[in-house]
């Protein structure tokens, strides 16, 4: 018996791997690879490979002759990506789900060969993306945001009941309400939400921002400095109306 | 146990050691023991503008080295019993300040005074953060023009945040003291009003200190303003500071809107 039972760790990972999707018929797909395989040896050596199979009609036996195929060419398959669960046995690789997909690889030529077999085989990939179904999480800030404070909330919207001060940074995920003066800068959906907006009671903003398009003081539309302002996004750029 | 106050403002020139003499030499003729602590190590002024520099002997990184007792390093000004200054050391650098010395020091004062005010340098660097770090009261002192608010607004942030008090859930008192008020480039537009200081800076007034030739004569006699010039307009604008600092509920006057206010109370009265 253990003295000091110690528990098991799991932990999540995502990595980056390679997806390949083949075609019908697999002999002639089967021949292309062979042939980039002739020209950069090792290219799927290490690497993780998902295979996906989405909308090619196969059955169980073709399935496990093309990783048998694949095996055979040192194509080591980690997961089937897209095939019915009757296609897949206990003996086969499992099934992968909620891929996303990233930039396009490149296959190597024939210089860069020798290099890709060195790089590392995996890759982190950034985090998953924001829940859906959550509510949207809030911030608010009854004090005043003073120079040099920079307040930072990726998580949703931020609600300040004062000022934003000259040299003072609000950054959110979603969209920034101020009531008082803006003065410093506010940056609103930074992560990637284009619905968010700006508010504020008095606009004397350095810099305005909404996913990554930004006005600075000097781009403002002079009438509307020292007004309350909301600041939206459209397809062509930021949008400012006066409030009320 | 004495009250620590730090006279602070992030940008230099501005008048924080002008205020921490004259605030200090207000309370002390007003009968409380002071003592002004000069934090600005390696640029020493408080010793000119008090009138002690002849008499430094030891200063407060020889309190805080341990080589010197601070009852050697205290000097009693000639003029005024109750008020001491702490001078700093013009040879060494901040680095000498050590976060455990600056609060025996200041642990020690508290005991022996009603009044330590602490003179912080400029900037945002260590000295200034270890003048504030043990205050019960921040008095911020800004002028009316934009770099010296935004500089003072900065340094709010940092008395809420980088403060013994503020790292212990609490609130620290903060006053503004708005010094080298002008009223005739007041009345010109060429600062910055009173009303926008207050609402950018957003903490309450504790005086309005206007620009005047008395200060700099002062300054060059090695005289608090408060003593120099009892009668002055700086001198009892810093009297009347202090009385707002021990509690009182006085209102403040604009310097230059005096008439004007006057002149619409007796224009009233005759219509």
């Amino acid at each position: 018996m253990l003295t000091k039972p110690r528990p098991i760790r799991l932990k999540g990972r995502s990595f980056l791997a390679l997806s390949l999707a083949p075609e019908l018929p697999f002999e002639d797909w089967l021949a292309g690879l062979d042939d980039l395989a002739a020209r950069s040896a090792g290219f799927f050596l290490r690497r993780p490979v998902v295979l996906d199979v989405d909308g090619l009609d196969i059955d169980k036996a073709e399935l496990r002759k093309l990783v048998d195929d694949l095996s055979q060419r040192n194509v080591r398959v980690m997961g089937i990506e897209g095939a019915r669960p009757s296609l897949l046995g206990a003996d086969m690789p499992p099934a992968m789900s909620d891929g996303r997909p990233a930039s396009d690889f490149e296959p190597p030529t024939e210089s860069e060969a020798d290099e890709a077999q060195d790089a590392p085989a995996v890759e982190t990939i950034a985090a998953a993306g924001p829940a859906a179904a959550q509510p949207t999480a809030s911030l608010v800030v009854t004090e005043p945001v003073r120079s040099g404070q920079s307040l930072f909330f990726p998580e949703g919207d931020v609600t300040i009941v004062g000022s934003v001060a000259s040299g003072a940074e609000v950054v959110a995920g979603g969209s920034i309400h101020v009531y008082g003066t803006l003065r410093g800068r506010a940056l609103a959906g930074t992560t990637g939400n284009g619905a968010a907006r700006i508010f504020c009671r008095k606009l004397e903003a350095e810099l305005i921002a909404i996913d990554g398009f930004y006005l600075t003081a000097e781009d403002m539309e002079p009438d509307l400095r020292g007004r309350a302002v909301q600041v939206w996004l459209e397809s062509n750029g930021l949008k400012t109306g006066i409030l009320g | 146990m004495g009250k620590v106050i730090v006279v602070t403002s992030g940008k230099g020139g501005v008048g924080k050691t002008t205020s921490s003499a004259a605030l200090g030499a207000a309370l002390a003729q007003n009968g409380e023991k002071v003592v002004v602590v000069d934090f600005d190590v390696g640029l020493r002024n408080l010793d000119l503008v008090m009138g002690a520099e002849r008499r430094v002997v030891y200063d407060l990184v020889n309190v805080i080295q341990g080589e010197a007792k601070l009852t050697q390093a205290l000097i009693r000004d000639k003029r005024v019993e109750t008020l001491y200054l702490l001078p700093a050391s013009q040879t060494r650098d901040k680095d000498n300040l050590t976060s455990e010395g600056v609060e025996k020091v200041i642990a020690a004062l508290k005991k022996a005074f009603d009044w330590v005010i602490c003179d912080s340098p400029a900037g945002i660097e260590r000295g200034a953060t270890l003048a504030m770090r043990h205050a019960d009261v921040a008095i911020v002192v800004t002028n009316p023009e934009v770099s010296s608010v935004r500089d003072s607004d900065r340094i709010i942030g940092l008395l809420d945040s980088k403060t013994l008090k503020a790292e212990n859930g609490e609130r620290m008192e903060k006053h503004l003291l708005l010094t080298r008020y002008d009223p005739t480039r007041a009345e010109r537009g060429d600062m910055l009003k009173v009303d926008d200081v207050l609402e950018i800076l957003s903490i309450p007034l504790l005086g309005i200190i206007p620009e005047s030739m008395d200060v700099l004569r002062a300054s060059n006699l090695g005289a608090p303003v408060t003593l120099a010039d009892e009668g002055s307009a700086p001198a009892r604008a810093y009297f009347d500071a202090v009385r707002r600092l021990k509690g009182e509920a006085l209102p403040v006057t604009v310097p230059g809107e005096k008439r004007g206010f006057f002149g619409k109370f007796f224009g009233r009265k005759a219509a």
